[in-house]
């Protein structure tokens, strides 16, 4: 680990004005970000502590939605009633992620900005290639062991997996990043690695995330996060899907549903056409296994990652005949 | 130095005494952070190392430039293949002479990926580490070999002491009405301990000091006194306290070296501790496996024969064999076998040993194999095992000492409900959980080293029990506490036991679950030499009490000397210490037979593995035999699998101390569960290495992958064994986890899983 210069922020407008800096890099929880140092990705120069600035770790819940500040913890939002309440699958996505001691540390902010768990991207000494790491320097994720990489949205530049549950509820739920004076829905504020996975957000430098808020709705309100893997703790997802449901009157017809999948792709990942071929019909299990095969249009393996194309698609159909009371 | 010091509670008299359910009497040290592991060792002027490892897998360094990590701040040594000191060659643990010309720790020559080619010391652990990522290494790259898949691989050496036959297994197997042929495979595995691997060095003089977790004091301080060519004498290992070794923990290894060379260029103490990833190189866990079975039996099920033929991988540097053999040769009453092994060299640290090595992956094969012969012919998978139920050792054709696997397989089926079970495959279920149940044997062989021990009686009455062999958590404290409380007749918590340092009486290696035997053993002696020559002293000073009282003996019990036939006289130890002016009365007893306790002998009896008994030596085959019930649970879609239920029915002879014994055997189990379901390190072909190397993508199992775990005692003293009865604890467990676990996995999805671990996506 690189030496560097501790600031502690005494406001959100300090903390910009720190972070703008080339080489500078902002400390919430420190859970990624000491990691990443340990093993030499990250090197800041600077590093801007804003865990101590005032009101950014509010948890509120009202008949519109939620608004969760950037420095409140993962276990506050996942211990937090009325949020479970409102919004089962985003408590669930954060109870079901890392470890107990990591959701204590960790931040809402942090979690969304968590790198890809890549071992190429982590091991810089060895797999000098990583095109997210150095751009240009191409991919040694290409021909190699890909078991956890993505089958969604990636590109001949990347094939990266973004390994975060929680930004998989909030783009199901259509909920906004505010980095301060300006937000932007979360489905936007990820980005696609393209030619440029150095660039996985819609962010500038000397921004930082103040908030994220959520609309309420009673697709949220019904909805839960699935998430499958090996080890029954502590494990990224091999696939997981957060889902809400509302149904129609009648108890069978589908009149809302958001569907959005992690584990499996490059970013937080929505599947609308699953969606659409689902909402106006009546719940029945072959129709949910048809309409969640869908999820994966589009979807490229690497071989040894080509589980998740038959797994994520049963994740989603569990989740929403779960929700429908038909599994 | 430690002194371990029992706070048991009395008055119950289960809880002292040798075969009490003491808990650990490490453990308030250790839970309250009081107990020092070696790299928290303050030491004065500590200076720190920080090593650099290859980034390929096979080549040669060509050069290294240093300048920028010698021109970076508080750095004092950079070490490379070009300045490393050449130590001479060491002794191996099997006692044969080390390998042709030095040992270089920082070998020009790279043989694995991971491989330290270059250490930094500095003033602080931040500027070595720093200094260290500045060091540029060239390489002329060589072709390499990534693991048994590798075309490059080839068949490899065939390991002629592992041939093991007899009948004519091909032919009765050619002959058989039915014949199963399968290959079952285990993947590369690692210790990972949480403490992970380090030292601390200093030299005096020509005397080193080496504060570094061990399972071996003796046998590694031997290694560092030969390369350093210094008196064993002059090497003073300490470890009192080891945060996990699981095998890994018994050899000096390279890193070990480097900080005792910088700690001798600089004239200062050196530390150096091993990242996490670094771990995964530092040191080898167990080899992969693959080995083909092929079972012959009758329509009924009673087998014919079994022909078996493995492989493992090993290093380009050493040999490793993981005795894929072991089980295979002993648990049927098959008349027919042969068994051959070769090992493959690749490029990979050599491996090392890791829980049961050789009998954990030889269980996975047999314990399949049985499994699927019997869903072959159509009968239950306890019922074929009894079928074939080994009354006497098939392969030495001599009677086991203790043999109480039948008795493992009756309460282990009691308590699990088994006869409950449904035969067929993909029988049981709840919603979309297929419920499935499966049975394992498992054996660890006894082995058997002689021990020392000292045992001292105070003036004020308590007593010490001394000696290098070490606790790893296994709980050696605790039982040699209790030993020498129970022979002394002192209250246990009068008894305080020192552990883990070369300058002690010695011990063997803490590996092959063979210490708390051994240990006992030593102890026992002389604690009786000790009580002995204080019963002597009671009937003869001059000062005593006892001197008139016509008895030839007196008893000694909760710390007071008395006549065996009236209340008095009756005298506590530290008042009779007091009246005839005694400072200690002490022994030092060794359980070396006569004929080998000259100095060369002992030396090598402490210091390599020469002396270790086989465990059919003595006319009696000794081993320790369990049975694991498993009940999983595989979702249809997602080919998730949890164990949901587990009863290990287990017979290591006499406990002596069930709680720890227990505390020991969940330990194994659960370490077994991880292995078949999780733990895999990870190669990439290309480069040769292991990418999962840290904790995050490295899988052990975690408590929640855990469901509770019933442990039934079924052994019996097996004085043939040990002298106290005991027989293996520690590496019994976890052999026949695995193929317990992929049994059920058969019977819940009718899916044979032949390769570990058993992940979601090969059952999908
Ligand atoms: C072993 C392990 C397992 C894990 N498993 C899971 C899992 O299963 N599921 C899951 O979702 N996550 C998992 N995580 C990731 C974990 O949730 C994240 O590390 C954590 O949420 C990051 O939050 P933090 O506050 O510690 O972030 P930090 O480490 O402090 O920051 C992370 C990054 O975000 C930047 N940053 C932080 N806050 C802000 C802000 N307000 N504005 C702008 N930039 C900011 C930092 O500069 C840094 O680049 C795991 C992590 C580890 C180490
Ligand atoms: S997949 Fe992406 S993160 Fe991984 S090595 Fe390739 S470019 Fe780097």
């Amino acid at each position: 680990m690189k030496n560097f210069t501790y600031v502690r922020a005494g406001s959100a407008q300090e903390a910009r004005t720190a972070s703008a800096l080339a080489g500078s890099m902002i400390l919430a929880g420190g859970t990624t970000l000491l990691d990443l140092a340990k093993c030499g990705v990250a090197e800041p120069d600077t590093v801007v502590d804003i865990t101590h600035l005032a009101g950014l770790d509010r948890i509120e819940v009202d008949g519109t939605g939620a608004s969760i500040g950037s420095l409140a913890r993962m276990s506050a939002v996942a211990d937090h009633p009325a949020m479970q309440d409102a919004f089962p699958a985003v408590t669930q996505s954060l109870a079901l992620a890392a470890s107990a001691q990591i959701r204590n540390m960790a931040t809402i902010g942090g979690n969304l900005l968590q790198r890809t768990r890549c071992p190429y991207f982590r091991d810089a000494a060895v797999f000098p290639a990583c095109n997210k790491r150095s751009p240009g320097s191409g991919c040694s994720a290409l021909g190699g062991v890909t078991r956890n990489h993505a089958v969604l949205g990636t590109s001949d530049a990347c094939i990266a997996t973004y390994p975060g549950d929680l930004a998989v509820a909030l783009v199901a739920f259509d909920a906004v990043v505010h980095l301060g004076s300006r937000a932007t829905p979360v489905d936007d504020f990820f980005l696609l690695p393209g030619n440029h996975p150095d660039r996985e957000h819609a962010m500038d430098r000397g921004e930082i995330i103040t908030s994220v808020t959520i609309p309420l709705s009673a697709a949220a309100r019904r909805s839960v996060y699935l998430k499958i893997r090996d080890r029954q703790s502590y494990e990224f997802a091999a696939a997981s899907a957060a889902v809400g449901l509302e149904l129609e009157e009648d108890g069978r017809t589908v009149r809302d549903v958001r569907i959005a999948l992690g584990g499996v792709a490059t970013k937080p990942w929505r599947v609308r056409a699953v969606e659409a071929a689902l909402i106006g019909k009546v719940l029945e299990p072959e129709l949910v296994r048809q309409a969640s095969l869908l999820s994966m249009q589009g979807a490229a393996d690497h071989g040894a990652n080509h589980y998740k194309i038959d797994l994520a698609p049963r994740v989603i159909t569990r989740a929403v005949l779960q929700l429908g009371g038909l599994a | 130095m430690t002194f371990i010091t029992p706070k048991a509670k009395h008055g119950d008299a289960s809880d002292g005494n040798l075969g009490g359910r003491l808990s650990r009497l490490d453990g308030p040290a250790k839970i309250t952070g009081s107990a020092t592991y070696a790299a928290e060792h303050q030491i004065d002027g500590l200076v720190y190392a920080v090593t650099v490892q290859s980034t390929i897998a096979a080549g040669v360094v060509t050069s290294v430039d240093a300048s920028a990590a010698e021109a970076s701040p508080g750095v004092l040594l950079v070490l490379t293949p070009d300045n490393i000191m050449p130590l001479k060659s060491a002794t191996t643990w099997a006692g044969t002479p080390g390998p042709e010309g030095p040992f270089l720790a920082l070998p020009r020559i790279v043989s694995f990926n991971g491989q330290h080619i270059a250490a930094v010391v500095a003033e602080t652990l931040e500027q070595a580490t720093a200094a260290a990522a500045l060091i540029r290494v060239t390489y002329e790259e060589k072709a390499h070999v990534y693991g048994l898949d590798d075309p490059k691989a080839g068949e490899g050496v065939p390991i002629d002491r592992m041939t093991m036959s007899r009948g004519d297994a091909v032919k009765a197997l050619a002959e058989a009405p039915v014949r199963i042929e399968q290959e079952y495979r285990t993947p590369r595995e690692y210790n990972v301990a949480i403490e992970p691997h380090g030292i601390i060095a200093r030299w005096e003089a020509d005397s080193l000091t080496l504060w570094e977790p061990s399972q071996w004091i003796d046998g590694m301080a031997r290694s560092y006194a030969e390369w350093f060519d210094i008196p064993f004498e002059n090497v003073r290992m300490i470890s009192p306290y080891i945060g996990g070794g699981f095998g890994s923990k018994a050899l000096s290894l390279p890193h070990g070296a480097v900080a005792a060379i910088a700690a001798r260029m600089l004239g200062k103490p050196v530390k150096l501790v091993v990242t996490r990833p670094q771990t995964f190189t530092a040191y080898g866990g167990r080899p992969a496996t693959r080995q083909t079975l092929a079972l012959g039996a009758t329509r009924e099920g009673k087998l014919l024969s079994i022909v078996q033929h493995g492989v493992n991988e090993t290093s380009m540097l050493g040999v490793a064999v993981e005795p894929l053999g072991s089980v295979t040769a002993i648990m049927y009453a098959v008349p027919n076998f042969s068994s051959r092994q070769n090992i493959i060299p690749l490029n990979t640290v050599t491996p090392g040993a890791l829980r049961a090595p050789g009998e954990n992956p030889s269980a996975f094969g047999i314990e399949s194999a049985i499994d699927e012969l019997a869903y072959e012919v159509g009968i239950d998978p306890l019922q074929i095992r009894l079928l074939n139920y080994a009354e006497e050792d098939p392969q030495a054709k001599i009677p086991w000492s203790t043999r109480r696997l039948r008795e493992a397989f009756a309460a282990g089926a009691e308590a699990f409900g088994w006869s409950k079970r449904s035969p067929a495959p993909r029988s049981m279920r709840e919603g979309k959980q297929l419920i499935g149940w499966g049975v394992a044997a498992g054996t660890y062989p006894v082995r058997r080293t002689p021990g020392e021990a000292l045992v001292r009686i105070l003036a004020d009455g308590t007593a010490e029990v001394a000696s290098s062999s070490i606790d790893m958590g296994q709980g050696t404290y605790t039982i040699l506490a209790q030993t020498a409380a129970e022979v002394l007749g002192i209250p246990v918590e009068q008894v305080r036991v020192k552990l883990g340092d070369s300058a002690l009486p010695r011990a063997p290696v803490a590996g092959g679950s063979q210490l708390a035997n051994l240990m006992t053993g030593a102890v026992h002696k002389a604690a009786h030499a000790a009580r002995d020559e204080l019963i002597g002293l009671a009937l003869n000073h001059p000062g005593s009490p006892f001197l008139d009282q016509q008895t030839n003996t007196l008893t000694i019990a909760d710390g007071v000397i008395s006549t065996p036939r009236s209340e008095q006289p009756a005298i506590s130890i530290a008042d009779f210490m007091r009246v005839i002016g005694q400072e200690k009365v002490e022994a030092l007893r060794d359980t070396l037979p006569e004929d080998k306790k000259n100095t060369q002998d002992r030396y090598n009896n402490f210091t390599t593995m020469m002396a270790m008994k086989p465990p059919t030596e003595g006319g009696y085959s000794l081993h320790s035999w369990c049975a694991h019930f498993v009940e999983v649970r595989v979702d249809e879609d997602f080919g998730t699998v949890r164990v949901s239920r587990m009863v290990s029915a287990l017979d290591s002879g006499r406990l002596y101390n069930p709680k720890l014994a227990e505390s020991q055997w969940r330990g194994g189990i659960i370490m077994g569960i991880g292995q078949a379901l999780l733990e895999e390190g990870v190669v990439d072909p290309r480069y040769a290495r292991v990418i999962n190397n840290n904790l995050g993508d490295y899988l052990v199992a975690t408590n929640a992958d855990i469901p509770d775990l019933q442990v039934i005692s079924v052994g019996v003293p097996d004085h043939h064994a040990s002298v106290l009865g005991g027989k293996a604890v520690g590496e019994l467990p976890i052999v026949g986890v695995a193929p317990a676990i992929a049994n059920a996995v058969f019977h819940a999805t009718g899916k044979r899983i032949r390769d570990l671990p058993i992940t979601l996506d090969k059952l999908l």
